[in-house]
């Protein structure tokens, strides 16, 4: 099948003098079962069709904010989300919904939230995909990038501090390898051999800027040299190499071999957010990549050569539909926010904050008496959603 | 010539000024080849080049200390924030080292940081910020934030040849809604001079940027409801504070209302309800009232935006409470 030229890097290591670990390392058991394999595509699909259902409903004006597309990143999302378990911790990023998604948040979760309603996990504070739960195993991004790899360090230094087995996966774009808090954030958990796995989606394009004006590092996954941490770069539009890659990250990192780096090489097919018309982007590029490089496309020919039916394809995608169908029915009768809502939560204690002198006589946040430690993400249970 | 828009003519003096004077370059995040995320710089990548309209990665740490390095040297460098909430990156840089170079160590930093700011438009907690009160409190910054076109292409002109560091906040709320016919010629408007918005006799508001405009619809309102005067100032800068436009109007009109959209605690308004303690409190005639965000970071939801910052209402209300005193 038809691959570009830049997964001609997969599964490369950053080995050479400053990367220890990227050699004798045992062999991990990264096979997957066939049931597997059709969750992955599963989780794919269903992030691509959530993510154009919400595009229907930006051009009705029922998304509030800006919409942000992860088409043709699925893979990456998907994959290296899939190498980790329960207990495990993930920070995502903006174009990782197929990330969350396999964490546990639901497709009602992720239109009511594009769409500020009063129950969505924010409870209509934060946009889009910011949001998180600890529970399920997702910490929300904030917009300045590379803030969460140090938080994610933090995570991840008290599983090692508590003697737990678990890990923490934090994904920054090629963008946010510029920021301080990515280095600091990846020098400290290198450190402290947190066990902590970096993804580094390398997109093309931050923005409007290309990878190029962004490091004249040849590979984003050199970096991990300079920490004295291994690194591996993956084709990140191929579902299968990208979990492996991750998985031998995530397995090191579980036996206390303390912090990676994962480089995914992907591309970003749509603009920053919805209103960008990337014309920055040169001419025949995208179509070149929609053509030649789609996660999804690639999967669906890599199942139907190990015996996968159209009609075992045929019921996920339709699974898929109903289940986004459903999750629109339900964000759309959902309401919006009470305003005195907008004061509680700023503190513990006190739960709420007073409204200002100008707006006496509306005390209704305060007679709530909810606290603040009740107001992180909470999941409504939804018909349809896994 | 036409009417420009408030954005246009923050352009309009970006290119007048890197025309005016070869030291002046711009850096920032897609600020060339896409021009801004507003399109702002659109078209100076195209006239000036590369190498004076340079497009950085993601590091607001790196480029704000870049602009100091380069404007000790003599340069003139305007710095974009693509956000201004993504400055608070950058102020260790701008705090520790910027403000404090002239004092301790003699060098001039004659450089501009600006970016757009504020809310009221459904852009959540790290795309709608007024970060204004942490850099006027941190001597050697001045800060800037106009209303009208005329101000932020004449304000632009001024912070880009001022021999200090000056933050230049732009309200996005403003950026397409404001239009005025710019004064021809090299026009500039003094730093630390504020301007008399609307004339008034019996109440006076202090406030600047996009509450300019509510404090203007609210003063009509009164006017019509309540045959009340006011005066609406507009502060334009925030650092230096202009005291003797804040004097002035509390002896003209004896009541004063100070609206801001940041947040109350720490805000302005409290600095300026002291300076006019101490310096005119036997001119008043009620105590000085305050309407302002209030204490939360700015939610998503419009329901709930709309309730944490202030409007026209609320203005109306406590200019009522004020005159009645």
């Amino acid at each position: 099948m038809a691959r570009s030229v830049t997964s001609r890097g997969a599964g490369r290591r950053a080995s050479g003098a400053g990367a220890p670990a990227s050699a004798a390392e045992p062999v991990s058991d990264i096979s997957l079962t066939r049931e597997q394999r059709l969750d992955l595509y599963y989780w794919m699909r269903l992030t691509r069709s959530l993510e154009e259902r919400l595009v229907n409903l930006y051009r009705q004006t029922k998304v509030v904010g800006g919409l942000f597309r992860s088409l043709g990143q699925e893979a990456d999302a998907v994959g290296s989300a899939y190498a980790l378990r329960q207990g495990d911790i993930l920070s995502p990023l903006i174009r990782n919904l197929g990330s969350m998604l396999v964490k546990g948040a639901t497709p009602v979760e992720i239109l009511k939230q594009y769409m500020a309603k009063a129950d969505s996990p924010t409870r209509g504070r934060e946009l889009n995909i910011h949001f998180g739960d600890t529970e399920r195993g997702f910490i929300g991004q904030i917009s300045p990038l590379g803030d969460m790899v140090p938080v994610m360090a933090g995570v991840t230094l008290t599983f090692r501090m508590r003697g737990e087995d678990r890990v923490g996966m934090v994904y920054v774009g090629d963008g946010a390898t510029s920021t301080g808090a990515f280095h600091e954030g990846i020098n400290f958990a290198a450190v402290q051999r947190c066990p902590l796995v970096v993804i580094i989606e390398s997109n093309g394009y931050a923005y409007s800027t290309p990878t190029s004006k962004q490091t004249l590092a040849k590979q984003l996954v050199d970096k991990a040299l300079g920490y004295g941490i291994p690194g591996e770069r993956a084709d990140g539009n191929d579902v299968i190499a990208t979990y492996e890659a991750t998985k031998r990250a995530v397995d090191r990192a579980r036996r206390g071999e303390g912090t990676s780096i994962i480089e995914l090489v992907t591309y970003r097919r749509k603009g920053h957010a919805e209103h960008d018309n990337q014309s920055y982007v040169p001419a025949g590029e995208i179509e070149r990549w929609e053509r030649e490089n789609d996660p999804i496309t690639r999967y669906l020919s890599r199942l139907a050569d190990e015996g996968v039916s159209d009609t075992e394809i045929t019921a996920i995608d339709e699974r898929v539909q109903r289940e986004i169908d459903e999750a629109t029915d339900i964000a759309d009768a959902s309401g919006v926010p009470e305003p005195l809502d907008a004061l509680v939560g700023v503190y513990a204690e006190p739960p709420t904050a007073e409204p200002l002198w100008f707006r006496e006589g509306r005390r209704a946040a305060v007679d709530v008496n909810e606290r603040a430690a009740g107001w992180g993400t909470f999941d409504v249970p939804a018909k349809g959603d896994e | 010539m036409g009417e420009i828009t408030y954005l246009e003519a923050i352009r309009e003096a970006l290119f007048e000024e890197m025309e005016r004077d070869p030291n002046v370059f711009m850096i920032g995040e897609d600020i060339g080849a896409y021009g801004g995320a507003f399109k702002v710089t659109e078209g100076l990548l195209a006239k000036y080049g590369e190498s004076r309209v340079i497009d950085s990665p993601i590091s607001e740490i790196g480029i704000v200390g870049a602009a100091a390095g380069a404007a000790h040297m003599g340069m003139r460098p305007v710095v974009e924030m693509q956000f201004i909430d993504f400055i608070a990156n950058a102020y260790d840089m701008l705090t520790n080292y910027v403000a404090t170079a002239r004092y301790r160590a003699f060098l001039p930093t004659p450089m501009v940081v600006r970016g757009p700011s504020g809310g009221y438009v459904r852009g959540g907690p790290f795309h709608s910020q007024n970060p204004e009160a942490g850099f006027i409190h941190t001597p050697g910054l001045k800060v800037v934030y106009p209303s009208t076109a005329e101000d932020a292409k004449g304000l632009m002109k001024s912070a880009i040849r001022d021999d200090d560091c000056v933050l230049f906040f732009e309200h996005k709320y403003l950026y397409r809604r404001i239009k005025a016919e710019m004064p021809a010629g090299d026009v500039t408007v003094p730093i630390g001079k504020a301007r008399v918005a609307r004339e008034g006799r019996d109440l006076s508001i202090i406030t600047y940027a996009a509450t300019v405009y509510k404090a203007l619809e609210a003063a009509e309102q009164l006017e019509r409801e309540d045959r009340l005067s006011v005066e609406v100032i507009d502060l334009r800068s925030l650092a230096p504070l202009d005291d003797d436009a804040i004097v002035a109007t509390v002896k003209k009109t004896n009541r004063v209302l100070v609206v801001h959209e940041d947040t109350r605690t720490g805000g302005i308004a409290g600095e300026i309800t002291a300076r006019i303690n101490e310096t005119c409190f036997s001119w008043l005639d009620a105590p000085v009232l305050r309407v302002t965000a209030h204490d939360v970071p700015l939610p998503y939801a419009p329901s709930l935006e709309d309730f944490v910052l202030p409007q026209t209402a609320d203005i109306v209300l406590a200019a009522r409470r004020l005159a009645a005193y």
